[in-house]
């Protein structure tokens, strides 16, 4: 126990030592007087708060110290305090021995309790007898995480069984929860147990993923380079996955002739102060033709669908690392320069990765365009939780056939929509392309 | 081995103290004449005299303000509150003044004092008298709250209260004075802050206090006997000290928890009793902390409506069938 340099007013920053009434070695009565101060306002007796032998002084007779600092070292006798030590009752009627048995899982104490300080030695997790601690006081909420209490297939797993899992190395995501509603509990973990060591060394290969050594093996004597994955990465990397894997998805595509909406561009472009980009012009008419379709203008949720009142698009955004999909807000309802200015902020500030995530939240729909590098058409990965994504290719001359039979040069650009089955069927997805074709092929309808 | 009465139990577990100790006094209403409204106080103004037990008027504060005197001055006072309800008269000693005066004196002054009360219902005594309070009491820093469940723990826990030097509040349960329990000879002390596993089981851990102790005990016997599940069964006796090193090393061999609350939901000692197990064995648990309680309502004085508010036996086994196979 360190003695300190008490307090002795509320202005009084130090105090000096005057005389030791104790030797090092000295033991110390509780009460016991152990030496005396003096400040700039006062001088006063100090007995000790506890009994023990003075192990050191660290401030001499003389020496000035600050109010607060360790003048001297106390070893307290008997420093288990009578409640630490007293005996349990006798007369507890339990069978700790028989019960503690069904609990095999327990792993044995390590350390011996001499060799630390009761905090540092005690586990975060309780040994199989319970802790006595003073509720009241302080709580060890535990500091270790065994992982998180639902897998990415959604089953979810019970505190005690995510611990169990993690001491003795069994992949959750091979077990079946037999708890309610299909939790994972303790005994669905002990009973994947019996295999002991051949559970851990099948576990990496049960993983879909082939660990890093393993890939790297594949490329010995070959130069590369290792980059790291930052967040960003990883967030695209977990999400994609999940959506390639978990979304049931199906593929329409299209090809529009833009020769008039280009037209009708150039006229804005001629006559407004706001420039509007082919992009603006495809994400406004997506956003038309879902209102015109309201029934793919929805979310999947699980156990329900969510129907959305108005059009919120994302827009899929290339950026250093990795790309991000703002969403524009109403875009149905918005005027196609306001579509176009809020849009062009977006990306820019999506470029500078300093978007909110409420500006990337959300929507039912996106459209991704990679026209501009002379991709012809593609198919998109959903991005969930919406339900549509429209991709866009490039704006090409093309021969096509005039209703008189005569052979003539057009603009056309091909469409593809990439769609959850879960939430959007195929002729809905189908009238959906066909609204969005009509408005691109009579722009004027894009600007009522 | 004498067979008591819970109520024969309390006079014996005075008795013993005042026998031993001639600075034990005991006051309260209608406690040395009439022998106490639930009879428990039966003989001791005869066998220790009107100066060591005490009929006082009615007025809680005054009783507990005498005995604060009492304490403050020498005393070790058991104080009697006919109805636990009527704490609420006296709150003022039991928030403010005993369980702080030792604190706020830096130990000079010590409160060595209990208050016992009639706790509970079941008696058909309505909304104003029938109540269960240990919460009322446990969220003072420096009182102590004690709820015995058999005779042998009234006359045992009963001495440990009037031993400790801090006030300690007694909640003997009126619906249990009429049970009986072997009850050893002599000097029984037993001490503050140990509860007792009644039943060992390996399935779930049931917390129980007070009346709520043989229901849950007769729960555990069915749920055992028709479902086949093994209910380890906890008289937590003591809310303040709480016996974390029991409870917790329960939790970890059950692995799920159980509260039988006679208290209102709405913050009953259940409530600080799962908030502690959540945090100290979160990865002991393997599915949800459950408080089996009555509802958030005013105990009804009709005798079918308050059977269906207090937890009964058939409650407390569909939850806990429920819970564990749903």
């Amino acid at each position: 126990m360190n003695v300190l340099m008490p307090q002795l007013g509320e202005t009084v920053a130090e105090g000096t030592i005057t005389k030791w009434y104790k030797a090092v070695g000295d033991s110390v009565a509780a009460g016991e007087l152990l030496f005396d101060i003096e400040t700039d306002k006062t001088a006063m007796e100090v007995p000790s708060m506890a009994a023990g032998v003075l192990r050191e002084i660290r401030a001499q007779s003389g020496q000035t110290v600050a109010v607060g600092a360790v003048v001297a070292v106390l070893a307290q006798s008997g420093a288990a305090s009578a409640a630490e030590t007293a005996p349990r009752a006798p007369e507890k009627t339990p069978a700790p021995a028989a019960t503690a048995e069904v609990s095999p899982a327990r792993p044995p104490p390590t350390g011996t309790a001499g060799q630390q300080s009761p905090s540092a030695a005690s586990p975060p997790v309780s040994p199989g007898t319970g802790r006595a601690i003073d509720p009241y006081h302080g709580l060890r909420t535990p500091e270790k995480n065994f992982g998180k209490a639902m897998l990415p297939n959604g089953a979810r797993i019970t505190p005690l069984a995510r611990r169990l899992a993690a001491q003795t190395g069994i992949d959750l995501a091979t077990l079946h929860g037999s708890g309610p509603r299909g939790r994972i509990v303790a005994a669905d973990v002990r009973q994947a147990r019996p295999a002991g060591g051949a559970v851990n060394a099948s576990a990496p290969l049960a993983s879909p993923e082939a660990s890093f050594d393993q890939i790297k093996s594949l490329y010995t004597g070959t130069p590369y380079r290792e980059l790291p994955v930052d967040g960003l990465r990883k967030t695209i990397a977990r999400r994609l996955s999940e959506a390639k894997q978990q979304i049931p998805h199906f593929y329409l595509s299209s090809d529009l002739d833009v020769e008039a909406l280009l037209r009708l561009r150039k006229e804005i472009n001629e006559t407004g102060a706001n420039r509007v980009s082919v992009n603006d012009m495809l994400v406004k008419a997506y956003a038309l033709a879902l209102r015109e379709v309201p029934e793919a203008n929805v979310v999947w949720a699980g156990d329900r669908l969510l129907q959305l009142a108005h059009a919120d698009i994302g827009v899929a955004v290339a950026i250093p690392g990795g790309l991000i999909t703002p969403i524009v807000r109403q875009a149905d309802t918005q005027s196609l320069s306001n579509l176009a200015s809020e849009l062009a902020g977006l990306i820019a500030r999506a470029r500078e990765r300093k978007l909110q995530p409420s500006e990337y939240t959300g929507g039912s729909a996106s459209v991704s365009n990679l026209g501009m590098y002379g991709v012809r058409s593609f198919q998109a990965i959903v991005n969930p939780p919406q339900a549509t994504i429209l991709a866009v290719g490039a704006a090409e001359r093309r021969p096509v056939e005039a209703p008189d039979g005569t052979l003539r040069a057009t603009t056309m650009l091909s469409v593809s929509l990439s769609v959850d089955h879960r939430a959007v069927d195929g002729a809905t997805a189908g009238k959906l392309l066909a609204a969005l074709r009509t408005l691109v092929e009579h722009p004027l309808r894009i600007l009522l | 081995m004498a067979e008591l009465t819970y109520r024969e139990a309390v006079a014996r577990g005075i008795a013993q103290e005042m026998a031993r100790d001639e600075n034990v006094v005991f006051l309260g209403e209608d406690v040395a004449k009439a022998g106490g409204v639930f009879k428990a106080t039966v003989g001791l103004l005869e066998q220790f005299g009107p100066k060591r037990v005490l009929d006082t008027p009615i007025s809680e504060q005054a009783i507990l303000g005498a005995a604060m005197g009492a304490a403050m001055t020498g005393l070790r006072p058991i104080a009697e509150i006919m109805f636990a309800d009527f704490i609420a008269v006296c709150y003022d000693y039991i928030a403010n003044e005993f369980p702080k005066t030792r604190y706020m004196t830096n130990g000079q002054i010590t409160m060595p004092l209990v208050v016992r009360c009639g706790n509970g219902g079941g008696a058909r005594f309505g909304a104003q008298h029938s109540q269960s309070v240990e919460n009322w009491c446990m969220q003072f820093p420096g009182l102590k709250v004690v709820a015995p469940s058999s005779p042998v723990d009234v006359v045992g826990l009963l001495a440990a209260a009037v031993r400790d030097p801090n006030p300690v509040v007694f909640l003997e349960h009126k619906s249990l004075y009429a049970t009986k329990g072997e009850v050893p000879e002599g000097e029984i002390v037993d001490q503050l802050g140990i509860a007792k596993i009644l039943r060992p089981g390996r399935d779930a851990t049931i917390l129980a206090l007070g009346m709520m102790v043989s229901r849950a005990l007769q729960a555990a016997q069915t749920l055992q006997s028709e479902h086949g599940i093994d209910c380890e069964v906890i008289d937590v006796r003591s809310l303040v000290p709480l016996d974390t090193q029991c409870i917790l090393g329960s939790v970890a061999r059950t692995g799920r928890v159980f509260t039988v609350e006679e208290n209102p939901r709405q913050l009953g000692w259940g409530a600080e009793l799962v908030s502690i197990i959540a945090d100290e064995s979160f990865y002991d648990l393997d599915g949800p902390l459950v408080r089996i309680t009555t509802p958030n309502i005013p105990l009804p004085a009709a005798d079918a409506l308050e059977d269906l508010a207090i937890p009964s036996v058939s409650r407390i086994v569909d939850t806990i069938r429920r819970a564990l196979s749903a």
